[in-house]
């Protein structure tokens, strides 16, 4: 089976020296795949990888069966984002922040109105659609973000830290909700985290620190490689270097 | 197509931003306002212009100074679209641009067509606060003016983007003020003719024949009266086409350049 997106021996190096090294995993449609990594292990350098912000000082992306590389267009087409910082322009509704991201993304006219409609509805933003972003609680400034990030129907969608600030029943929400986009449309999701809790026994882990992937596989067996009694006990056995 | 909606959608949010900007418009127009009214008032009367082309008779200093002005507004809507990708940048608004699928030239050149609009608006509505102050041109001239404007626009937005590149943070932005807009803008013929800098200083002088702000405002002001100035057209293209490419090769994610401004 294709990865909806692969990376494949990824290296960046900073100038001050930290360096992300030889990443290679696997994202697969239908499957909500965690990025779990402490802060400064690398996690939010790899968004940016994957995002074309930075270029990769070698291997490669790919983006639904395109390389970034060779055909940027065609795999940020494919691409859906939610990056730890809000990204929404707060000075524009909330209609004209999902516009503007349907136009960069070449949705125009009735196509745009039928995804805004869709995106309205799913994310419960029909009555905020012509208040300012900035007027929107921190959860709904969120569930914009995601809007706008599934406003193409992308293959893909990377999110990075997405529930940072949130307070828990906003990202039990955000979490239930992607999961199910998953399950329900083959969404291939790949979400960055330092938080635990965010994890189900079933998600595929690539856990990663100091810029390198300690290790990759589902939740449950990463627990039991490591006899750890819970998952939090499981993942810290392995970031202090126990070997499975 | 694509590429065209998403120019489309460009330019509805940079008009978005400008229409709720009220003061933007504001200063646009109140800045060289008060140049016209009260610094040219004030130096009418010490500095006499002489008969030169494209002017075909004595002309007051404020008929004299009204395409430097006009360059004014343009130079400092091009320094505000440089203001707005940094601020674009800090709010994380720009990596929603920089990660739509278009190449990033079409992108960058999507922003600096927005610019370019804007800045026509801006001076036109200066040109008729003008004219409501008795300083003309020939009507013709209003229309002629329109593509030179647009390409002095893009010009002077194509150097706001590059230099949007280079400036690490908002706070930076004093900098251009003292660095870019007040030496672009004195060392030009906006105030006075070059010939009559050269009688002062002709280092000064030669300076500013190499400022393509200088350029600019040439161009306006031949257009303005019906007639054309190839050097300055030439020298603004030129300008244009350099200032683009070096936008292009600063929002260059390979070299990295952008790329840690966008996340830090």
């Amino acid at each position: 089976m294709t990865a909806a997106l692969e990376l494949h021996d990824l290296g960046y190096r900073y100038r001050s020296g930290f360096a992300l090294d030889g990443i290679s995993l696997a994202a697969q449609a239908g499957r909500f795949t965690v990025l779990l990594g402490p802060n400064g292990a690398g996690k939010s350098t790899l968004v940016n990888l994957v995002t074309r912000l930075y270029s990769p000082g070698s291997g490669s992306v790919r983006i639904g069966g395109h390389a970034l590389a060779d055909r940027p267009g065609q795999a940020l087409a494919r691409l859906g984002v939610v990056f730890q910082q809000s990204t929404l322009d707060l000075d524009l509704t909330v209609g004209q922040n999902l516009r503007y991201a349907a136009a960069l993304h070449g949705i125009g006219g009735r196509r745009a109105e039928a995804a805004l409609a869709q995106a309205f509805t799913r994310f419960g933003l029909t009555d905020s659609r012509n208040r300012p972003a900035r007027s929107l609680s921190g959860g709904n400034r969120r569930k914009l973000e995601l809007a706008r990030a599934l406003l193409h129907q992308p293959a893909v969608l990377v999110c990075d830290e997405a529930t940072v600030g949130l307070d828990l029943s906003s990202r039990r929400m955000l979490l239930t909700h992607l999961r199910q986009l998953c399950r329900d449309e083959g969404l291939a999701v790949l979400w960055a985290t330092h938080l635990m809790d965010e994890v189900t026994p079933d998600d595929p882990v690539v856990l990663l620190q100091s810029g390198r992937i300690r290790a990759a596989a589902p939740a449950s067996v990463l627990m039991a490689r490591t006899g750890g009694a819970d998952m939090e006990a499981a993942f810290q056995s392995l970031l202090a270097g126990e070997r499975p | 197509m694509i590429a065209l909606i998403a120019l489309w959608g460009i330019l509805v949010r940079e008009g978005l931003r400008f229409l709720g900007q009220r003061e933007r418009m504001i200063s646009a127009l109140l800045r060289p306002m008060l140049w016209l009214v009260v610094f040219a008032s004030g130096f009418r009367a010490a500095l006499g212009v002489a008969i030169t082309p494209p002017y075909d008779t004595y002309i007051t200093y404020e008929v004299y100074i009204l395409p430097g002005l006009i360059g004014m507004v343009q130079l400092f809507n091009g320094m505000q679209t440089s203001l707005s990708m940094v601020y674009d940048r800090e709010t994380g608004s720009m990596r929603v641009l920089l990660t739509s699928p278009l190449p990033r030239w079409w992108l960058l050149a999507c922003k600096l067509i927005a610019g370019a609009l804007v800045s026509l608006v801006q001076v036109y509505v200066f040109l008729l606060a003008a004219f409501a102050f008795g300083v003309e041109v020939p009507p013709l001239g209003y229309v002629a003016a329109a593509p030179v404007l647009l390409l002095t626009g893009l010009m002077l937005g194509a150097a706001g983007l590059f230099l949007s590149s280079a400036i690490r943070q908002l706070e930076n932005f004093a900098g251009v003020m003292n660095f870019v807009i007040f030496p672009a803008f004195f060392l030009s013929s906006a105030l006075y003719p070059l010939w009559k800098i050269a009688e002062s200083s002709p280092l000064l002088a030669r300076l500013a024949q190499f400022n393509p702000f200088t350029h600019a405002v040439e161009a306006i002001r031949f257009a303005l009266y019906l007639d054309a100035a190839p050097l300055s057209l030439a020298w603004v293209v030129g300008s244009l086409a350099v200032f683009s490419g070096l936008a292009v090769w600063g929002y260059d994610p390979s070299r990295g350049f952008l790329a840690r401004r966008v996340i830090e």
